[in-house]
């Protein structure tokens, strides 16, 4: 299957000569949900800014469904909405009139029953007479998520979609993502929520200093990367690792109630049989155990640390 | 080309007048009924005619022109210069509209209003003063092709403004004195001879003279002058605006 949006070699020096991006490869695919992540100032809205049309690109191409974004910006364009990480609205006007205004911009003759629907979905129906200044900053950004809508594209930009949204609304939006991702639009979050990426993506790209420095599936990301824990609680503390346990590379905790055996999320899980086999023979006890995953955060920090 | 988009933005802008309405219409025509009582109705009694047209009426095109060339500067500043104030402007850069089809929008909506206020004016001017208009179509012609030029001149100020203060600058400390310094309240041969010379540098000079032919038949300076001036003037702010649009300056990086 082709892929939606394909970036090829792009590279990003803004006249200050600050290199925000540097030979970007990445092909979004149809109908996924994709999630950028990256420290602030790594790049992530400069990407999404090229690929809208709002930065001229530098070097290298991007297609979006297979057309030139410089060369057949007009068809390109239409594909895209985009969600801005800025609350930027012109707060005078009413809900209706902005969302019929980005329709007509994006060139789509006026459709009252789809926007009303789309209204209807974002609980702003109620709403649509008011003006954005009377609107609540949760409510601001679904405006901006209904303009972005407004001209039904196949590719939805959300540049830090919950940022400054409390968790009940977050839980809403996400909702209304994952709603959209099944009626067939491929979505591009940018976030510093990892959990949100965790919660939401189907692949992850990792950008840092104007570099992608990694894209993958979450699951086998996580999979790679992640490393499991089992934690026992032993009865009584023990002063060191027994000799015979060495091969474990086991760890005691500090106050030497815990012992930390760390694997290799990948790895056949055999060896925890052999281990408990093990404290079993030493007469080591312990009275609770339990495996924790490292999560994508943890992940993303070490990732960054290693590129650092 | 996307008529839907242009669509958009002009009836935006026109909205804008709308929400602005008091600001947008009543101001204009108010301060111009001011002029018409003091300088027509109380001072212009007491003038001598000028080349054969009561004062009151002398000015009647002078007053038209300065409302028309202050509010399509101000509107067409304005109207370009708040997205990028409020950051709106991220929509119109993402949109699939071209430089064209944006100023069509944006100056189309600003001539309009100042072709409107225009006509307002003339309409109220009737109250105070007689006058008749000679060649109507040339009137409308030049009322036109003015609102235009400095609706794109506007357009371009409100591009390469930085803050509120630059963006008035130039309606206030610009086009209000040479329209006041252009023949609007005076013929120019009632000049002494070297600012007669001196004032043929002021391109409102000819925008009120060819202006006033139209309605009397009387000019400072040669009709097609003027007409050419003004063409020559849209054309230089056309000009302006493809490099703007061209080299992406001050809106796109």
């Amino acid at each position: 299957m082709q892929s939606i949006i394909q970036v090829n070699n792009l590279s990003k020096t803004y006249p200050s000569g600050f290199q925000a991006l540097q030979n970007i490869q990445l092909d979004i695919r149809r109908g996924e949900i994709f999630a950028l992540l990256g420290p602030n100032g790594a790049g992530k809205t400069t990407l999404i800014s090229i690929i809208c049309g709002i930065v001229n690109p530098g070097e290298g191409t991007v297609l979006v469904d297979g057309l030139d974004i410089v060369q057949q910006y007009r068809k390109a364009r239409q594909r895209i909405g985009l969600v801005p990480q800025e609350l930027s609205v012109s707060i005078f006007e009413t809900v209706w009139d902005t969302v019929s205004f980005s329709r007509g911009l994006f060139g789509k003759p006026a459709d009252p029953a789809y926007l009303q629907q789309l209204l209807r979905d974002l609980s702003l129906w109620d709403k649509k007479d008011s003006k954005i200044m009377t609107l609540s900053g949760g409510m601001k950004r679904r405006v901006l998520i209904a303009k972005a809508l407004a001209h039904q594209p196949q590719i939805l930009f959300l540049d830090e979609p919950t940022a400054g949204v409390d968790v009940e609304l977050r839980r809403d939006m996400w909702q209304m993502i994952r709603r959209l991702r099944d009626s067939g639009v491929t979505i591009i979050l940018t976030t510093h929520y990892i959990e949100e990426a965790e919660d939401m993506a189907d692949r992850i790209g990792v950008i840092r200093a104007g570099k992608l420095i990694l894209v993958d599936d979450k699951t086998s990301l996580m999979q790679k990367l992640g490393k499991k824990q089992l934690l026992l609680q032993l009865t009584t503390p023990l002063q060191q690792i027994p000799v015979a346990l060495a091969g474990y590379q086991l760890q005691l905790s500090a106050d030497n109630n815990q012992l930390i055996y760390t694997f290799d999320a990948q790895q056949e899980q055999a060896t925890i049989t052999s281990l408990l086999r093990q404290l079993n023979t030493q007469g080591i006890e312990f009275s609770d155990l339990h495996t924790r995953e490292s999560s994508l955060e943890d992940i993303f920090i070490s990732l960054m640390g290693d590129a650092a | 080309m996307n008529f839907y988009a242009i669509k958009a933005i002009y009836l935006f802008e026109l909205a804008r007048t709308w929400r602005t309405l008091m600001q947008s219409i009543a101001s204009p025509v108010l301060s111009t009924s001011l002029y018409f009582i003091v300088f027509g109705s109380a001072i212009g009694s007491r003038m001598v005619a000028i080349d054969g047209i009561s004062y009151g009426a002398f000015i009647v095109p002078g007053l038209i022109m300065l409302t028309v060339l202050t509010e399509s500067t101000s509107n067409a500043s304005f109207g370009i210069y708040m997205p990028k104030f409020s950051g709106t402007i991220y929509e119109i850069l993402s949109a699939p509209v071209s430089a064209v089809e944006i100023i069509l929008g944006y100056v189309g909506a600003a001539a309009s209003k100042a072709i409107l206020l225009g006509l307002i004016i003339l309409f109220t001017a009737q109250f105070f003063v007689d006058f008749s208009i000679m060649h109507p179509l040339w009137m409308l012609t030049f009322l036109v092709l003015t609102a235009i030029s400095f609706s794109l001149f506007g357009f371009i100020i409100g591009v390469l403004a930085n803050s509120f203060e630059q963006l008035q600058i130039v309606p206030l400390m610009v086009i209000t004195p040479l329209t006041f310094l252009g023949g609007s309240f005076y013929s120019i041969s009632m000049l002494p001879p070297l600012w007669q010379q001196i004032t043929l540098f002021n391109p409102v000079v000819y925008l009120i003279s060819g202006f006033r032919w139209s309605f009397y038949g009387v000019a400072d300076v040669n009709v097609g002058l003027s007409l050419a001036m003004i063409l020559l003037f849209m054309a230089s702010c056309i000009a302006v605006i493809c490099w703007i649009f061209h080299t992406g300056y001050k809106v796109k990086v």
